[in-house]
């Protein structure tokens, strides 16, 4: 059992939880995951680790409420238990003083970035954030992001903050209008969002690391069914990412496989719904 | 029996070389049939999860039993990869005393319930059991007897093991498979203070994630987990051992004094093809571990999801592939096929799950390879594009090689693929390690007898040494590992 030691709603549809995990948080470096079971009915879902605190021997996670897994654990409060917590799994980003970096975040993945930028700046780089949201009122951890990056630039769907449009249009207007030069870009977000940006950077040839977010069981290698196409190999995001080179990821491939249990998700969620709720 | 056909057979073999029990003679033994085991019909079971045989009655088991006649150099003992004593259960089956059998069993035999289920018998104790080797005459049914004993143990007896002694040293068992089971118990039942360190929610390795419902209940696993644990042994659940800790971790920072790896082979392979990437086509790992250890058969109350069609295609022949097109079936998948790229002979998997999955209707087409997987729109797979092949020269294995016949493609409208091509060596324990050395293909290297590896304190078994084989083999491989660990802690001589 993994106690939630504090629970924070970071506006609509995303919760903070802080997890006692002494054993995770004492191992976890940026870009890992742990995955975690509700109850012992429930479903095997993969999180990013955002941060750990080894005094603590706790965990932070930023989960968006989705469907029925991540709603059963938005129940969950302060003080109650989640059942099943694994990790830290995957290989942690690579980290090393690459020069300037610009990490680009989008929903939840701002969470994921957030760990990520921060180590790139301990290693010496200079990093620059865009972090993007429909409202601003959505934008995740702009603060965190602002502690880690020595410039951190906004993209709002309806302009609220920051420029007005995507962040691929504000990574555009850095690499073009102000000639920044890049020394390679980290992108974690919807799948949609990190294709975005590595079709702009392989123009750009600039290097691009991308953070998958496959569907996973184990989490382990046993199972395959996180595999993923980088370069036309097989690879199982769980044991040889989460993260690979965005010009080389198939990520046509990977939305429709995200895609395939939709129906089923669906019906899982609002049977729960019905029965739960009214 | 008294007739006088009886009498004179009786006279015809007074100088029998083997020594019959309970004055019942050989040649009215080799004349019992080997009595079969009762099975859920198979028009019913494709529409459900229990298990196929029904097992023995005490009165079948006593009949089966008769049909041995103690040889005196009885070959099966060697067959068994664990050399259970078997003319001696058998013999106690015989008068009756079934809890008596469970204990001879268990002297060598930590999990009978399974073996007597899993085992691919007739290649092991079975294939050379004398019986079997008169002309039409099927060899004793030792299985069958052994899956009976244990069953009857759990239903009338008490299947804990005694802990003799206590000893002040730890050993840590990275993996809950039958090979870390195995150790598990054998050194606590020594005093050890034994852990269990295991990657999943549950222990139990393949047993729990691969081998369905219908062939091994889960609820046969858990009571003998349920064992280890009376016994004292600690279970840490969810913990990736390379990845939480490391080995070195465990023994430099944890204190155990010596690890065992149990961690299996399991990764699953590819066929390597375009397409292979198409939502609906699984390795069996996942097709198997969704249903079985996720349980999303039953989605009413488990929330894993998976998904059912029409016509499914499993590629292999082995125990997983047979397992994986049954589960299928009972998903409601009506058109379930095995397509194996050599002929039956070649199969791999156990006589009785292919005689099963043939009574249930499966289809099973040889000598076909895929070349290509075809999907739709939404990347979901639709068809597969095979070829025809036929056999050459034999290979490194023996077996005649397949060779594809040129202008034979042909495709096959299908909603799913499961590949069940075998596996290959999980990397995680073996890249975290350093000092421990590995063959060619990444499987751990240890002494076959032994077990240990090439780092002191560092014993490994099962799957991740052998590659994919068979749970006894596992168990044989711990229960060698336990009486190694033991020697080492007392002498401290590796
Ligand atoms: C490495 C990794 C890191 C992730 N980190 C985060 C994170 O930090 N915060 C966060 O909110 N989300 C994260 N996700 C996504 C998260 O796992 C899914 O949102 C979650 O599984 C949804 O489950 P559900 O039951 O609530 O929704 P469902 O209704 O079951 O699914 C909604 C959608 O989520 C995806 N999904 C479903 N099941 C899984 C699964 N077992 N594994 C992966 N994806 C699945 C599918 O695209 C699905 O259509 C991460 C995923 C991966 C692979
Ligand atoms: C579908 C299927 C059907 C089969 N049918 C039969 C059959 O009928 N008869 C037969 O004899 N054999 C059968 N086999 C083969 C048999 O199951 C295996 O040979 C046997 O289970 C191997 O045992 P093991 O203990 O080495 O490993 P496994 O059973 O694979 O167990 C390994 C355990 O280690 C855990 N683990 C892995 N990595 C780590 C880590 N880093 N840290 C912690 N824990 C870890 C795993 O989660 C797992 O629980 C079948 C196999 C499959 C897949
Ligand atoms: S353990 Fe397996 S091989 Fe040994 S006697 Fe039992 S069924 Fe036969
Ligand atoms: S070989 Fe067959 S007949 Fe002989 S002792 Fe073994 S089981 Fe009995
Ligand atoms: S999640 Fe099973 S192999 Fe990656």
């Amino acid at each position: 059992m993994y106690k939630i030691i504090l629970k924070k709603n970071m506006g609509e549809g995303v919760n903070l939880y802080e997890i006692h995990a002494p054993d995770i948080a004492s191992k976890a470096k940026p870009g890992q995951f742990i995955i975690l079971r509700v109850h012992g009915e429930g479903e095997r879902i993969p999180i990013t680790i955002a941060n750990s605190d080894q005094k603590k021997g706790t965990i932070t996670a930023l989960v968006q409420t989705v469907g029925k897994t991540s709603h059963l654990l938005s129940e969950l409060n302060e003080g109650e238990n989640i059942k099943d917590v694994v990790g830290p799994l995957g290989v942690p980003t690579d980290i090393e003083n690459f020069g300037t970096v610009v990490c680009v975040g989008g929903g939840f993945g701002i969470a994921v970035l957030y760990p990520i930028a921060r180590a790139l700046k301990e290693a010496g780089n200079r990093v620059i954030s865009i972090i993007g949201a429909r409202r601003t009122d959505l934008l995740l951890m702009k603060k965190e992001m602002e502690d880690v990056s020595s410039e951190v630039l906004i993209a709002t769907d309806d302009g609220s903050s920051g420029i007005k449009g995507l962040v691929t249009d504000a990574l555009r207007n850095l690499i073009e209008e102000k000639k920044e030069k890049i020394d390679r870009v980290i992108a974690v977000g919807p799948v949609i969002m990190m294709k975005a940006v590595s079709d702009m950077t392989r123009e750009k040839n600039i290097k691009t690391v991308v953070s998958l977010n496959p569907i996973m069981i184990d989490g382990t290698g046993m199972c395959g069914a996180c595999r993923v196409l980088v370069g036309g190999k097989t690879k199982f995001a769980c044991v040889d990412g989460p993260d690979f080179d965005g010009h080389l990821v198939d990520f046509n491939n990977l939305m429709n496989r995200l895609r395939f249990y939709k129906k089923e998700e669906a019906q899982s969620y609002e049977c729960h719904n019905k029965e739960h709720h009214g | 029996m008294a007739d006088n056909q009886g009498i004179k057979d009786m006279i015809d073999t007074k100088d029998t070389k083997t020594a019959p029990a309970s004055g019942v003679d050989n040649k009215e033994r080799l004349k019992i049939k080997r009595v079969g085991m009762r099975n859920q019909a198979p028009e019913e079971r494709i529409h459900n999860f229990e298990e196929v045989p029904y097992g023995y009655s005490p009165e079948e088991a006593s009949i089966e039993a008769k049909r041995c006649i103690q040889c005196k150099k009885p070959f099966c003992i060697e067959g068994c990869p664990v050399n259970i004593n078997i003319p001696a259960f058998i013999k106690l089956v015989e008068s009756g005393d079934f809890l008596g059998a469970a204990r001879k069993i268990k002297e060598t035999n930590s999990l009978p319930a399974i073996c007597g289920r899993v085992c691919p018998q007739e290649d092991q104790c079975e294939k050379v059991c004398t019986v079997g080797k008169k002309k039409d005459s099927a060899p004793v049914a030792i299985g069958n007897l052994e899956r009976f004993v244990a069953d009857y143990e759990a239903a009338h007896g008490n299947i804990n093991i005694e802990v003799t002694g206590s000893i002040d040293k730890k050993v840590a068992i990275v993996g809950g498979g039958p090979a870390g089971l195995t150790v598990a118990g054998d050194l606590r039942k020594m005093g050890y203070d034994v852990s269990i360190f295991e990657a999943l929610h549950e222990l139990g390795g393949v047993l729990m994630y691969g081998i369905p419902e219908f062939r091994l209940p889960k609820e046969i696993v858990l009571s003998n987990l349920k064992v280890l644990e009376n016994m004292g042994v600690k279970v840490y659940k969810n913990i990736v051992v390379g990845k939480t800790f490391s080995i070195d971790e465990l023994m430099e920072k944890k204190g155990f004094d010596a690890v065992f790896i149990g961690t299996g082979a399991g990764t699953p392979k590819f066929l390597n093809i375009p397409g292979e990437e198409l939502s609906g086509v699984y390795s069996a790992n996942e097709f198997l571990t969704r249903v079985n250890l996720m349980r999303s058969y039953q989605n009413e109350k488990y929330d894993t999801p998976v998904k059912r069609g029409k016509t499914l295609v499993v590629f292999g022949a082995g125990n997983t592939a047979m397992d994986s097109v049954r589960t299928g079936l009972r998903l409601g998948y009506e058109d379930a096929r095995i397509f194996y790229r050599r002929s039956r002979k070649e199969m791999t998997a156990r006589i009785e799950e292919v005689h099963h999955a043939e009574q249930e209707g499966i289809k099973f087409e040889f000598l076909i390879n895929p070349v290509r997987f075809i999907g739709d729109e939404s990347h979901t797979v639709t068809g597969v594009e095979c070829q025809r092949m036929e056999l050459g020269e034999p290979d490194e294995s023996g077996r005649r090689r397949p060779i594809p016949i040129p202008g034979s493609e042909f495709i096959t409208k299908i909603d799913a693929a499961i590949i069940a091509i075998g596996t290959n060596a999980n990397p995680i324990v073996p890249s975290s390690t350093p000092g421990m050395n590995l063959n060619k293909w990444g499987y751990i290297i240890a002494d076959e007898n032994t077990g240990k590896t090439t780092k002191k304190g560092v014993f490994a078994g099962g799957d991740i040494v052998t590659g994919a084989a068979t749970v006894i083999l596992a168990m044989g491989a711990g229960r060698k590992a336990a009486v190694a660990i033991d020697e080492y802690l007392k002498t401290g001589t590796w």
